[in-house]
């Protein structure tokens, strides 16, 4: 019996082959490793080609943690110190999806990012910009039932560096997900509208597809803006989704 | 629907900013029967330490299950955490406490050898790289894996954590080397 005869007529309880989803592989959305432009990479990025791994069980599962050690203090960063911190303050809100448009939730979203000035509250950030004591620059929340996520913390400032003369990064925050499984792990980064960096820099520059970096781009949301208050920014991640499997495309062929 | 995927963008140097937890490099707490650690340091192509580097693993119980709703067998403990996460040093060293995994069966019939998926994150690396690390006392399930004999032999190695000479037992090495000549094998996930 093969495993699409077995998937038609099988119960998920019957002992038989393990039957697991895949996720896609999509090829030429994420930047190459090898990108010399961005110089971190001559001695970092790999050589040789990547071995391809079947998506056995561990692949397909992955640590659905967070919760109990993130509390609601975490998505505000700039209430969790004796003042305010320095800085245009916005929320920032969106949703964590997969290809599919099926939201996520329930997961760890992680942030971290300099301060208003372009520095990083880090010991070898050593750009002479001031650092802010009411601002560390960290992050954390879970997605609720709808994938959907929520900070409010302060635009990061510009701040330049030493990839080649005059290199300047463009405003970002730094973004880590977990998804629901190993395969969809993603760490990138988030890029304002507009931001007149974005053509020297070697970072963003290094995703082939012009369409695919402009999805790293928040967009101002005056539905989110509070006003009086904060400017509210859109920012929805996506990550792999899963193909659809031998048994649910027999079940849609019934 | 079919979304355009988020591409992916280096973690960059301030990592330790957002990302390690103070428990992170413990999957079990030191002091678990059986707990055993896994310790090593992640290299650039030069030979030198990667300070600024994420060790990321992920892992099945000691019986091989996954408290996981995509896992078909069901069951697995809840308790167990089975991620470990863990910032290198100023020498590139990590290290993740853990419990052994146990082996996984495959949809094609084989079974997979006990293994740790292994994302490692760094600042000029522009998206994860991802290992495994196998265990050098498993010979015999190491010699049935699958993915171990899709790897070329002489590289197999890499991937192989071996114990810490002279070391208590339960104490394995597993170097990261990101660069030729003796690099890490990755894969594509």
């Amino acid at each position: 019996m093969s495993t699409a005869d077995h998937a038609i007529t099988g119960s998920p309880a019957t002992p038989g082959p393990l039957r697991l989803p895949s996720y896609e592989r999509p090829a030429g959305v994420h930047p190459p490793l090898n990108s010399p432009e961005y110089r971190s990479t001559l001695l970092r990025a790999p050589k040789r080609p990547a071995i391809r791994l079947p998506q056995g069980l561990t692949e397909v599962t992955g640590p659905l943690l967070g919760a109990e050690r993130v509390t609601a203090a975490d998505a505000d960063l700039t209430s969790r110190h004796a003042g305010e911190p320095l800085g245009e303050r916005i929320i920032l809100t969106g949703r964590v999806l997969d290809s599919g448009g099926r939201p996520v939730p329930d997961t760890l979203v992680e942030i971290w990012q300099a301060n208003a000035s372009g520095r990083y509250a880090h010991r070898v950030d050593d750009h002479p910009a001031p650092l802010d004591p009411n601002f560390d620059g960290a992050g954390a929340c879970m997605t609720d039932s709808q994938g959907r996520y929520r900070f409010v913390t302060i635009k990061p400032g510009a701040y330049p560096w030493r990839n080649h003369l005059n290199a300047w990064r463009p405003q970002h925050i730094h973004f880590s997900l977990f998804g629901r499984a190993f395969t969809q792990r993603l760490v990138t980064q988030m890029y304002f509208p507009g931001d007149p960096l974005f053509a020297q820099d070697p970072i963003f520059n290094s995703i082939p597809d012009p369409r695919a970096r402009e999805r790293l781009i928040c967009r101002l949301d005056m539905g989110v803006t509070q006003p009086d208050w904060a400017l509210g920014y859109q920012w929805d991640i996506v990550l792999r989704g899963r193909e659809a499997t031998a048994f649910e495309r027999a079940e849609e062929q019934r | 629907m079919t979304l355009g995927i988020t591409p992916s963008q280096t973690v960059g140097p301030f990592l330790a900013i957002g990302l390690p937890w103070p428990d992170g490099p413990e999957v079990v707490g030191p002091a678990t029967d059986g707990a055993i650690t896994i310790s090593g340091r992640v290299l650039d192509g030069a030979g030198e330490s990667v300070p600024d580097a994420l060790v990321e693993t992920w892992q099945a119980a000691p019986d091989g299950s996954f408290a996981h709703p995509d896992d078909p067998r069901g069951g697995g403990d809840p308790g167990f955490r089975g991620f470990g996460r863990c910032a290198t040093d100023p020498a590139g060293r990590y290290r993740i406490v853990t419990l052994r995994p146990g082996t996984l069966p495959t949809p094609d019939g084989d079974t997979e050898a006990p293994h740790l998926d292994v994302t490692v994150l760094a600042r000029g690396l522009l998206d994860r790289v991802v290992t495994r690390i196998y265990f050098a006392d498993e010979e015999s399930a190491n010699a049935a894996d699958p993915v171990l004999a899709s790897v070329e032999p002489g590289r197999r190695r890499t991937l192989i954590a071996t114990p810490e000479p002279g070391g208590e037992p339960g104490r394995f090495r597993f170097d990261i080397r990101l660069q030729d000549p003796r690099e890490t094998v990755f894969f594509d996930v």
